[in-house]
């Protein structure tokens, strides 16, 4: 054991569990994944002899934190010469926030040699290796009075951390997984106690939704328990407990800001056709088929924040991001953000603020990132931060730029700066044909013969965000499936997600978010789990043994949003980058144990095992 | 992966002479086992010698009674081949369900069977249909073919050549497939011969390989339905267990299998 921990009222929950009509109890596993992004982690490092200095080319989704850890904490260079790239990084999920000895080794070893070195790990490294994500064991009860109101929720967890502490290890199974335990619900009092232990498996960290799905999907398991022990309605039950006046201070930390969550509740009920699915299970019932509906109404916390905040809880390092706008001389504009691109698309969304702002065309905006040569020092990309943290720090450099380039542009109109607006790629004045176009200004600044008194030239903002709160994405999602009774194998019929990311920049990055999201969740309900054997050999160390999803493995998803614009940003954004994963595994469960009437199933339900869950040990 | 020398003979008789010669020699046919077996230097092979391109081991024979698929066919040309399809549709429906479309279009009949690896989809083909395996020294009957876990009855540089079936009265083939490797986590392949006997073969299931199993043989000679295994029995003795599948879920895919496999029969 390393050390137990736990948060909220013990005696208040107590207490709420004296007054109980109703207390339902639930024990759960959450498997342990592997992340299986699809670049293995690689390396080049190089050493330049005249100048002392080094340069990793690596496989990081955060070159600024990395080249920091490098250096502080491991002594290889000071920052000033240690350069990291990481330009185009072929999927992270969590996996490459961490510095790890082979990066280290082939820059100690670039030095020795005195020539480029070349670490490329293979999948089998990477199964062994790369931190894996979850692994929980928890008991949770849950407390209700006469009316079904959750009057109370207790919950205690053993979390495996394996056998070394890892960046996150520690803040994963508690501040981020226990403090998202109110779910959606109004429950007056929550307490949690969090045991985490050391076993000999490779170490557990952040792994998209880090802590927030094993909370979701304990919560969202145990609801729908309570529904079926109350024999109440799934929706109903929920809908009745749900929150409802916002801010909502929860018993467990979280200010939830804004949301909306019975509209995400009544979308996903249209989007299945809830009321039409007795029928369909009859239907099914009669061509032999075991068919359930499972619900998963989850709510998240993203863009991890203020860095005071997270300081006061221990956090080595601030979560604010940052962001530098340049306008070139021609009027062209480079974006350097502190966000990290691996597979995110911010080279579009971003890209895409900027180019809407000004009324640009988007091929004259470039993003960069992935360089702490080219970009000043930014946080990186995890816990679906980039688009409400690091959008938002280019929004605020960009009001500065045009804050400026308003100013240049009165002065060359001579007109009033109060009346100059943005349009098309030009600045107006109002009610007036006078214009004059971005690149005139821009060249204005940097040529600097004709700026107003006293300004300097150019036109380049930095801004550093640090945000007042989380944001809450939240939504609903409802999976109907059918179990095949020979041979417990599940097929999906219908998998629908009605999320509120607050608002959306390009719905369709969004979507594939989504897809991949739900993928992931699916993946650990159905489908996959890393099993080590009693001599500690991991066991499921190759995609022969490990079942990654594959297309055929997954239904179409029917996607819908809903939408709460969240107020403490100006862009109204919430993040969608770990919102499937959070939701859907408890979706998946919920529906095969509705179809076979057992709840005691375990992830991943493989067809064995739904199948001993229907026809018990054989 | 270890040094070796590769050999691409034209003949039957050039290659198991290359075999002879060579320290450790190995013969390659698709080498979706070999290859990443050499890969994670678990094997080692002084000369490796590709039967894949022997003209004479390739392509697909069939008459009235009989089909005859030579060595070294691979799993597409099976699943694709008209006469296949026409003389025993099983077997070409067997041969889709392999590996991907990478895997189909490199692996072959006879590195399946010679591999016998216990979870292919192959031997259970074989073995139910009686099939005869023809090498470059004598023909061997599947019955005394198949020996064991990735065991078989050739000899030391035998070379399988082709692989004859008598064309059935009714065959089907039904495959749980493993989640993760898309091997048979269990596959059973049911045959009705033109003489009314029947015969029932069972792989990824047993500790040994593939197997008949006589269970479900007794059960469809009495009564050729799907329903008459409703009420057989079958042990879990012996059979593997693994994380994808305890030994007493295989027991019930064996049954369930063969069920969907008559039904596919007709």
């Amino acid at each position: 054991m390393i050390y137990d921990w736990a948060i909220g009222d013990e005696a208040a929950v107590k207490d709420a569990f004296s007054k109980a009509a109703n207390v339902v109890s639930l024990e759960l596993t959450n498997n342990r994944l592997v992340p299986n992004a699809m670049e293995p982690r690689a390396a080049i490092a190089e050493y330049n002899e005249a100048e002392e200095h080094f340069t990793l080319y690596t496989t990081s989704q955060n070159p600024h934190v990395a080249r920091l850890v490098l250096s502080a904490f491991y002594n290889i260079a000071q920052e000033h010469k240690l350069r990291v790239v990481a330009p185009d990084v072929g999927g992270g999920f969590g996996s490459k926030i961490y510095i790890y000895p082979e990066e280290m080794v082939a820059l100690w070893a670039s030095k020795k040699v005195r020539r480029p070195v070349k670490w490329t790990g293979d999948r089998s490294e990477a199964f062994l290796t790369d931190a894996h994500g979850r692994d929980h064991i928890s008991k949770a009860e849950m407390a209700f009075d006469k009316d079904n109101k959750i009057l109370g929720l207790r919950v205690k967890t053993h979390a495996n951390l394996g056998a070394y502490m890892s960046l996150f290890s520690s803040a994963v199974p508690t501040y981020l997984y226990a403090t998202l335990l109110s779910g959606q619900y109004n429950i007056p009092a929550i307490y949690a106690e969090v045991i985490t232990v050391y076993t000999n498996t490779a170490p557990v960290d952040a792994y998209r939704g880090a802590g927030r799905p094993e909370a979701s999907f304990l919560l969202e398991r145990l609801i729908e328990t309570a529904a079926r022990q109350l024999k109440v309605d799934p929706a109903e039950l929920r809908r009745k407990n749900f929150i409802t006046q916002f801010p909502h201070q929860t018993p467990v930390i979280m200010a939830y800001d804004i949301g909306d969550f019975g509209a995400s509740l009544d979308a996903a009920l249209n989007a299945i056709d809830y009321a039409g699915f007795p029928a369909r299970k009859e239907k099914a019932k009669k061509e032999g088929k075991l068919r359930g509906i499972g619900f998963s109404c989850y709510i998240e916390a993203c863009g991890i924040a203020p860095s005071k905040a997270v300081g006061s809880l221990g956090a080595g390092v601030g979560l604010w991001e940052s962001a530098e706008v340049r306008v070139n001389p021609a009027g062209t504009i480079e974006i350097l953000t502190g966000s990290h691109s691996h597979g995110q698309g911010h080279e579009t969304t971003f890209a895409q603020l900027v180019a809407e702002r000004l009324g640009v065309p988007i091929s004259q905006v470039q993003i960069v990132h992935g360089d702490t040569d080219k970009v000043q020092f930014g946080m990186g990309t995890y816990g679906s931060r980039s688009i409400a943290v690091g959008g938002t720090a280019i929004i605020k450099a960009m009001e500065k730029v045009e804050a400026k380039a308003k100013k240049i542009a009165s002065h060359l109109l001579e007109a009033s700066e109060g009346d100059i607006v943005i349009e098309n790629g030009e600045f107006k004045v109002a009610g007036t044909d006078k214009s004059i176009a971005l690149p005139m200004v821009a060249l204005a600044a940097y040529t600097a013969h004709n700026l107003p008194d006293g300004m300097e030239p150019g036109l380049k903002e930095t801004a550093f965000y640090d945000p007042t709160n989380f944001t809450f994405p939240a939504g609903a999602y409802i999976c109907e499936l059918e179990v095949d009774s020979g041979t417990g194998k599940t097929s999906f019929v219908n998998f629908v997600a009605a999320d509120d990311f607050g608002r959306l920049i390009n719905p369709m990055i969004v979507e594939g978010q989504v897809h991949g999201g739900l993928a992931q969740g699916i993946g650990q309900a159905l489908l996959e789990g890393a099993v080590y054997d009693s001599s500690g050999q991991l066991v499921t160390a190759s995609f022969m043994d490990y079942t990654m999803p594959r297309a055929d493995d997954l239904p179409s998803f029917k996607l819908s949003h809903t939408l709460t614009l969240c107020p403490g940003n100006p862009l109204g954004v919430k993040g969608c980058g770990e919102a499937g994963a959070i939701g859907a595994s408890a979706a998946v469960i919920n529906a095969i144990t509705d179809a076979i009437g057992n709840n005691k199933l375990e992830m991943p339900a493989t067809p064995d095992r739904v199948w001993h869950a229907i026809h018990g040990n054989a | 992966m270890y040094e070796t020398t590769y050999h691409r003979p034209s003949s039957v008789d050039e290659a198991a002479a290359l075999f002879a010669k060579g320290s450790q020699s190995k013969y390659l046919a698709g080498g979706h086992t070999l290859i990443p077996v050499m890969n994670q230097r678990l094997a080692s092979p002084s000369d490796v010698i590709d039967l894949g391109r022997i003209k004479d081991l390739i392509g697909i024979e069939a008459s009235t009674d009989a089909l005859t698929i030579k060595a070294a066919t691979t799993h597409y040309d099976v699943a694709a081949s008209g006469p296949v399809q026409k003389a025993i549709p099983a077997l070409a429906h067997l041969a889709s369900l392999i590996g991907d479309p990478a895997v189909r279009h490199r692996g072959t009949i006879g590195g399946s069977i010679a591999n016998n690896d216990p979870a292919a989809d192959y031997p259970a083909a074989v073995l139910a249909l009686g099939a005869t395996v023809k090498t470059n020294k004598r023909s061997i009957s599947a019955d005394d073919f198949f020996k064991g876990l990735f065991a078989t009855a050739l000899a030391d540089g035998e070379i399988i050549t082709q692989v004859s079936f008598a064309v059935p009265a009714k065959a089907g083939y039904s495959k749980f497939p493993h989640p993760a490797s898309r091997f048979a986590l269990t596959g059973v392949f049911v045959v009705k011969t033109k003489a009314g006997d029947v015969r029932v073969a069972a792989t990824g299931a047993s500790q040994n390989g593939v197997m008949r199993v006589p269970a479900i043989e007794a059960a469809l000679k009495a009564n050729w339905s799907a329903g008459a295994l409703d009420s057989v029995k079958i042990s879990a003795g012996g059979l593997m267990s693994d994380l994808h599948g305890s030994s007493d879920y295989r027991a019930n895919l064996i049954k369930v299998m063969a069920q969907r496999a008559v039904v596919e029969a007709g």
